[in-house]
């Protein structure tokens, strides 16, 4: 029968049916963010013992400060937290990817950057946009905090197996357009409840000439479609990204690898439960106006009317969206003042969009009165932007230059402290603009990279094309 | 560990938005701000209180007829976003155990199970049609939730059936804790380790510390 590629790796990895849509599922690669570092406090409890350790790895994401005193020094950045997941990578006997080694980072760039994320396998973390990594062509899933403790006692997820939906991505993209603009502009399309339940897989002409960084950012907001899994066909782009990565397979091991993987796209003849096309090429730039990742338009167009939307309840939400956005129907989102820019998270920080961002920085400086953060996805990135001179851009323009770490995306860094103000107004390059997101009262533009260094530039909501042009 | 589930009996609080996100419904807040005075106060903390702490007299539940609630009908799309499990405990911490929506967020939906809050997946026009019967009149009658029978009794006696995949409804009646039951399948995980293992060697014994 045929078979789309999620349902291949799927099928792969049921260890037991449980009736209902429900499966024991077993998880290849499983990533621990240290904020659950007690996880293994209760595994201990229950006198259970850490099943895999070879398959675990933990990491240091959530609590850990990006701009903070003498950040030089890794002692700085470390806190009970990260003090806590590696009290317990030591004494299980799993990679801990610590403030104080080479390779700390966000947790789905350092499972793409170390080769711990591959095409088919399966890969579970308690972090919502674990779907980031679906991208590689894998299948990875998230779950509540309390679920961790079952994947290290048992290796396996209860999963219900969801419905299937294609999302192709048809048309080259114009210039100025990047993966984060296709991204918004799906959700756009496709609507926050859009992919609700759904295993998506992008495909499409857009998405197979898209580079790996820019399909990290498209798999990364698959959840804010409300999809549970998110995936592309792995291909020589896939390949040429992960070879030689610390843990994919090496040698004779790769060249089996390859051969399996290459079987794993979607059969030509198999049928999607969903299956939606989407013309990217007259997609512009995008900018959010509400509190959703769907309240997208485009930079050079105007608020929409909630008077003009007949459906109650979505009248309801878009007035919600302006209410906290203090923007107003039918207004140009051009030009308004903003006093923020964060650059940074794992939907927007690897070294493509440092290095999208510091071209539009380039021999500019950020608005006065303005802010502007820079948080690279991993301590790799974060060297290799330093080595190719794009931190200086960065800091001369104005910009702080921080360390890796979830920063404020969630405004949960360094104990809560590294959030906006409220009523200060940002753009970022984050994948939620729910009130709140950033702190308490503040309000929240997503965007790309690139536009994210044009609104500091102006001070303001900007077309990055009026300003390279 | 979860709580179990059989029967449920009281007002249901009408809340229509659509994608609500776990984090409204429990809202992050800093370690430093300490414990919630009463623990039910967690659920929709950011739309119930204002910025001193005072109750926002419109917002739902702060409506006399609804601070007694112990069912919740909800929009589209509800507790979708996060993973936060604290959504479904500020639920129960409320005293609300049942959500009624069209649709709920996949992970919330799992969560749910966990912590003994039933989640009731009904067609759109019947959950607007519950939300007004538990708006109008002069006080909430009384929903009714028979996990044992599938049913869902709305105050005017109309009937729903609530469907859920048996693993699902066993666990609710019986509060059975996942673990337990998974480590029951031990040996099962081996073997499926062990073939995988052998078939694909190059995925699994990967260097350790």
């Amino acid at each position: 029968m045929a078979k789309t590629l999620f349902e291949k790796i799927w099928d792969r990895h049921v260890v037991a049916d449980l009736g209902g849509g429900f499966a024991l599922v077993f998880v290849d690669r499983h990533v621990v963010p240290e904020i659950s570092c007690e996880r293994f406090s209760e595994l201990e409890a229950r006198g259970l013992a850490l099943r895999h350790p070879e398959l675990t790895f933990g990491v240091s994401d959530h609590t850990v400060p990006a701009l903070w005193a003498a950040l030089e020094n890794p002692d700085d950045r470390s806190n009970e937290f990260s003090r806590g997941m590696k009290a317990a990578s030591l004494k299980h006997g799993f990679h801990h990817f610590d403030v104080d080694g080479p390779d700390q980072g966000i947790s789905h760039i350092v499972a793409a950057e170390q080769g711990i994320a591959l095409p088919g396998t399966t890969l579970a973390c308690v972090d919502s946009h674990v779907c980031t990594v679906g991208a590689l062509g894998g299948i990875s899933w998230a779950f509540g905090g309390s679920e961790i403790v079952h994947v290290l006692a048992t290796q396996t997820s209860i999963l219900r197996k969801p419905k299937t939906m294609r999302i192709s991505l048809e048309g080259a993209p114009a210039p100025g357009v990047t993966p984060k603009d296709l991204t918004l502009y799906t959700i756009g399309r496709v609507g926050a409840a859009g992919g609700l339940g759904c295993a998506v897989e992008f495909a499409g002409e857009a998405v197979r000439s898209m580079p790996m960084e820019g399909r990290f950012t498209l798999c990364n907001m698959a959840v804010e479609l409300g999809a549970s899994f998110a995936v592309i066909a792995p291909d020589a782009t896939t390949f040429d990204y992960l070879k030689g990565r610390r843990f994919a397979p090496k040698k004779a091991g790769w060249d089996a690898a390859i051969a399996d993987w290459r079987a794993l796209a979607s059969d030509p003849e198999a049928a999607f439960d969903r299956d939606v096309a989407i013309d990217v090429s007259n997609a512009a730039p995008q900018i959010t106006w509400g509190i959703s990742p769907q309240d997208t338009i485009p930079i050079d167009g105007v608020v929409p009317d909630p008077e003009e939307e007949p459906d109650i309840q979505k009248r309801r939400a878009m007035q919600a969206g302006l209410d906290h956005t203090g923007l107003r129907p039918r207004q140009k989102i051009e030009g308004t003042k903003i006093d923020f820019v964060f650059i940074g998270s794992c939907t927007n920080n690897r070294i493509s969009d440092l290095r999208e961002a510091a071209d539009v920085l380039r021999g500019r400086r950020i608005a006065e009165g303005v802010t502007g953060w820079v948080v690279p996805g991993s301590l790799r990135i974060r060297a290799q932007a330093e080595e190719e001179g794009l931190a200086r851009i960065f800091t001369d323009a104005g910009f702080n230059w921080g360390f890796p770490g979830c920063s404020m995306c969630g405004g949960q860094g360094n104990g809560f402290t590294e959030r906006i103000k409220p009523g200060l107004r940002a753009v970022s390059t984050i994948n939620r603009n729910l009130p709140g997101r950033q702190g308490p009262g503040s309000i929240t533009h997503l965007a790309s990279p690139p536009m994210a260094a044009a609104a500091a530039v102006a001070g303001s909501i900007a077309d990055v094309r009026k300003l390279e042009g | 560990m979860a709580e179990s589930f059989a029967t449920l009996t009281g007002p249901a609080a009408p809340y229509l938005e659509e994608n609500v996100a776990t984090n409204v419904i429990s809202v992050q807040r800093p370690h430093s701000a300490g414990p919630y005075k009463d623990p039910g106060d967690e659920l929709f903390f950011g739309l119930r209180f204002d910025e001193d702490g005072r109750e926002i007299p419109d917002f739902v539940l702060n409506r006399p007829r609804y601070r007694d609630a112990k069912f919740l009908i909800a929009g589209a799309n509800f507790g979708c976003a996060s993973s936060r499990e604290a959504a479904v405990t500020a639920l129960s911490a409320f005293g609300i155990r049942c959500v009624i929506a069209p649709s709920v967020g996949d992970i919330f939906f799992n969560n749910c199970f966990k912590f003994g809050v039933l989640p009731v997946l009904l067609p759109e026009a019947d959950v607007l049609a519950l939300a007004e019967e538990a708006s109008s009149g002069g006080k909430s009658g009384d929903f009714i939730a028979d996990l044992n029978e599938n049913s869902l009794t709305a105050p005017s006696g109309q009937t729903f059936e609530i469907s859920l995949p048996e693993f699902r409804r066993t666990q609710l009646l019986e509060g059975l804790d996942e673990i337990a039951l998974t480590m029951r399948s031990a040996d099962d995980i081996a073997a499926f380790h062990r073939a995988a293992a052998d078939e694909r060697p190059y995925l699994y014994g990967l260097e350790r510390p």
